[in-house]
């Protein structure tokens, strides 16, 4: 990945950026100029609740090249409280403990470090909803 | 230092990681026998740093301030374990909470004391005017050199703190605060080291005793507030002796105490250690409390507040997770698994 | 269209790690049989389907590379790529510049060389036929996101996981009697399921292995092959349609609209119906995409793709023989390869030339090439 590529992609990957179509009301992530469902170009930039659930999950046994270190992890997509749908990663929680349909809520993490001397990918993953966070 | 009463706290936050090492399974490791400095301490996870668990504690105050992250106008970040030795973490919190990009931001380093030398510099932002809010964060994932004291004690976690002019809206207010700093090398890590050297015993008597208890005595002096007009006091935590040692120097009872001292169940989460016990004070203090916190930081110095708690700390608490919803959230592992995390392993 | 189009020559190499032939020699190879097979010893044009001779080889402007290797200085060449899919988008392109009438014959040579690189690095390239900036930088892989819809599968349907992890054992048979095939080795269903997990719940025996190879067909219009006296088997359908790139982002995971809209089409283009089809190549570089594709292609109700792998209907002796050579599990799946592998095998049959797998009377095929996790498909039908 060059700095100047995840550099551009932060702030989304940061914050759950995301777009919602002015006609026909859908979400989605991350955020673009036409909407992938109705085609409407009227759209615009939100922020995506950070809970959701579980729709389907993997866990990573054989990573791509730079994920080695984390290996295995879990890979799920997850359907945000207003129906948007994410990919990302599961984190704080048992390759055991996983379920469909589990609630999860976002939360900042490291992707990876290229290296000992690279930089350090961050972006949002998704884990079990602390107590506390329900208020 | 001049007495200014004018800053609040409109909101804090803390984030502990989930996984925990017991002394004793360290202490297995390395065949030690007899008392150990503390029960358990906390630590992160792979995907975990200073950035990650300084972001959690800030998304937390943010939301009991009940602003959003685009009205801070300055982030001060204190640690001593820097994702990057060049390259400020404050900017990735100024990121991931929306802050950016019309802010001050920089990361301070003053061992332990970083937190709370953030709490004054922001308190100074907020008071002169120059920024309307201001967050201070003190933050650490530190480590202690394998079969080290310190080891045993070196903890992760996070606490952040909103500060912004005195108003209803404030939890509480900074009553007064001193700073008091000297030249005293207890503690230290060179340049490219891994872990930290320090000097045995002198870390005690001439280090953290001498400069929690002048800081202490000076702010009492300076307020003409004595010990029992405190409901709590919140000292520095490098294990459990210390602050219990220093608060019964200082004539302060257990019960004032025991509230904010977490070092048993975290371990010591250096420049969080205070705040995050300040934190625990503030998650079951009333209206009209009147807090002692009282930072320590190695090389030397500490910086002591008077703080009092205002009304709308009964609703705010409630909006963010309590410091015993994370000191209770919590998963053990073993020393193979703490020495891959905290990447003591070549993978 | 004006021209009906037809494949008059095949051509291709054994499948798996060819250690000592690079990318270029592996095209040439396939290409001079092809060639050879036809009868024709010149073509109007030249499309090379790879997907990752960038990423693995550090080598693009293949169609320029191919046609110098093959002596064809100064006819127009050029890479065709839709990741998995870019052997069937290939043919797809061949057909729709032979049935304009533009070109007259032109030759299609799909070639992948994996083995140089590490599986790391293969994982990795792979995975760039989804998002990379959204989904792959996340640590998912091509694998987990097929596991991903494994799982939804599995659990909407309420399919037990032996019900398709079959799917591979029956091709594993197929491939016994297949000499090009990467694996020539029977399996059980208990091999597979006690096979290591690569991506919960796929296990490695579920997934098409990595290997090399390449395949090249001689496309060209009906009345040139005529006068070439050639063995031709006619394109009487071909399609290809797109879906929304990211899986997740999808509101049926189940459905691969672009293998239902593709199919479609062809099925149109073909006049002709699912029944109507004698043997099928479907892109099963995982287990899970057979039962999803039996589906999507009109030969099972959704949700019941999995009853024809169950009760053997796709075996060479069922009702719709599917993947006679092997499939991409057994067979190989050398990526931009693969979509010529699947019209190579098909002609087999359809020449009757398929040998203890000769499936009696097989008139009809129809090919469905996959490319990323449904971003792209083409479906072709084959008549004799
Ligand atoms: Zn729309």
């Amino acid at each position: 990945m060059s700095v100047p590529r995840y550099w551009r992609e932060r702030v989304t990957k940061y914050r759950l950026i995301g777009a919602q179509c002015t006609n026909c009301g859908k979400s989605f992530y991350p955020p673009r100029k036409v909407c992938p469902y109705c085609g409407s170009r009227d759209l615009k930039e939100v922020a995506l609740p950070r809970k959701g659930k579980v729709i389907s999950f993997t866990v990573i046994r054989v990573p791509p090249a730079g994920f080695e270190l984390y290996s295995p992890y879990l890979i799920a997509i997850v359907e945000l409280e207003n129906g948007t749908r994410v990919l990302a990663q599961l984190t704080d929680v048992d390759l055991s403990e996983v379920k469909v349909g589990m609630p999860v809520e976002a939360t900042f993490r490291k992707y990876l470090e290229h290296g000992p001397s690279g930089i350090i990918e961050y972006g949002i993953k998704f884990r079990p909803v602390i107590k506390g966070e329900d208020k | 230092m001049k007495s200014l009463q004018t800053v609040g706290i409109l909101g804090y936050g803390v984030y502990v990681p989930m996984y925990r090492i017991k002394a004793q399974e360290i202490g297995r490791m390395w065949k030690r026998e007899g008392r150990l400095p503390i029960e358990e301490k906390s630590v992160v996870g792979l995907d975990e740093d200073t950035a990650t668990l300084a972001v959690e504690a800030s998304l937390n105050a943010l939301k009991r301030a009940k602003i959003s992250g685009s009205f801070i106008g300055a982030i001060r970040l204190g640690t001593e374990s820097k994702p990057y030795a060049v390259k400020p973490t404050a900017t990735i919190v100024a990121e991931a909470i929306g802050a950016t990009p019309r802010l001050m931001a920089a990361d301070l380093e003053f061992a332990c004391k970083a937190g709370t030398e953030a709490i004054q510099s922001c308190r100074a932002l907020v008071a002169s005017g120059i920024v309307d809010y201001a967050l201070a964060i003190g933050v650490d994932t530190a480590q202690g050199r394998p079969r080290d004291e310190l080891e045993y004690t070196a903890g992760c976690g996070a606490a952040a703190y909103v500060l912004s002019k005195k108003s209803h809206e404030a939890l509480a207010y900074i009553e007064d605060a001193v700073s008091y700093v000297t030249d005293t090398p207890d503690f230290w890590r060179r340049p490219l080291e891994p872990y930290p050297c320090h000097a045995y015993r002198f870390t005690g008597k001439p280090a953290y005793f001498h400069h929690i208890i002048s800081a202490a005595k000076l702010l009492m002096e300076k307020t003409g507030l004595s010990p029992s007009d405190f409901t709590y006091a919140v000292f520095h935590q490098p294990n459990v002796k210390f602050p219990l040692t220093v608060a019964s120097i200082l004539g302060f009872k257990k019960d004032q105490i025991l509230p904010g001292l977490l070092v048993n169940a975290i371990g010591n989460t250096y420049a969080a250690s205070s705040l995050i016990g300040l934190a625990a004070v503030l998650d079951v203090a009333k209206p009209g409390d009147r807090i002692l916190l009282v930072s320590y930081g190695s090389g030397a110095g500490s910086d002591a507040f008077s703080i009092v708690v205002q009304d709308s700390i009964e609703e705010k608490r409630e909006l963010a997770p309590l410091v015993k919803d994370y000191i209770n959230r919590k998963k053990y592992i073993d020393y193979a698994t703490y020495a891959f995390y905290r990447k003591k392993i070549l993978v | 269209m004006k021209e009906n189009v037809v494949i008059c020559g095949i051509g291709y190499t054994r499948i798996g790690e060819h250690w000592d032939k690079s990318l270029r020699e592996l095209a040439v190879e396939a290409s001079l049989k092809a060639l050879e097979d036809s009868g024709f010893d010149h073509v109007d044009a030249i499309y090379v389907s790879n997907m990752m001779s960038g990423m693995l080889q550090e080598q693009e402007h293949l169609g320029a590379l191919v046609a110098t290797y093959l002596g064809l200085r100064g006819i127009p060449a050029c890479k065709v790529e839709a990741a998995c899919g870019s052997g069937g988008m290939a043919i797809h392109q061949a057909f729709l510049a032979v049935s304009s009438g533009y070109y007259k014959t032109v030759l299609v040579v799909g070639v992948e060389k994996m083995s140089d690189r590490t599986t790391s690095e293969v994982t990795l390239a792979l995975a760039s036929a989804e998002d990379r900036e959204y989904v792959i930088s996340t640590g998912a892989t091509f694998v987990g996101l097929n596991a991903l819809l494994y799982r939804a599968y599995m659990l909407k349907y309420g399919v037990r996981q032996e019900s398709i992890a079959k799917f591979p054992v029956i091709e594993h048979e197929n491939a016994l009697n297949a000499p090009h095939a990467q694996f020539r080795r029977k399996i059980t269903l208990e091999d597979v399921l006690s096979s290591p997990l690569i991506a919960d719940p796929l296990h490695l025996l579920e997934c098409a292995p990595l290997g090399d190879g390449a395949a090249a067909l001689v496309i060209s219009c009906e009345e040139e092959a005529k006068n070439n006296k050639c063995d031709a088997v006619r394109i009487i359908g071909s399609a290809a349609a797109t879906d929304i790139l990211s899986l997740y982002e999808r509101e049926d995971l189940l459905t691969l609209y672009a293998t239902v809209k593709a199919s479609q089409k062809a099925y149109e283009m073909a006049g002709i119906k699912p029944k109507d089809v004698d043997l099928l190549e479907v892109h099963d570089a995982f287990s899970i995409l057979a039962p999803i594709s039996l589906e999507d292609l009109g030969f099972a109700k959704k949700g019941e793709g999995w009853k024809l792998i169950e009760k053997e209907e796709v075996a060479l002796s069922g009702r719709i023989p599917t993947n006679t050579m092997g499939g991409l599990k057994a067979r190989g799946h050398p990526i931009g390869a693969t979509g010529i592998y699947q019209a190579v095998d098909a002609i087999l049959q359809l020449r009757n030339d398929a040998g203890k797998n000769q499936v009696d009377n097989a008139s009809v095929a129809l090919l469905q090439s996959i490319g990323g996790v449904g971003g792209t498909v083409t479906v072709n039908i084959l008549k004799r």
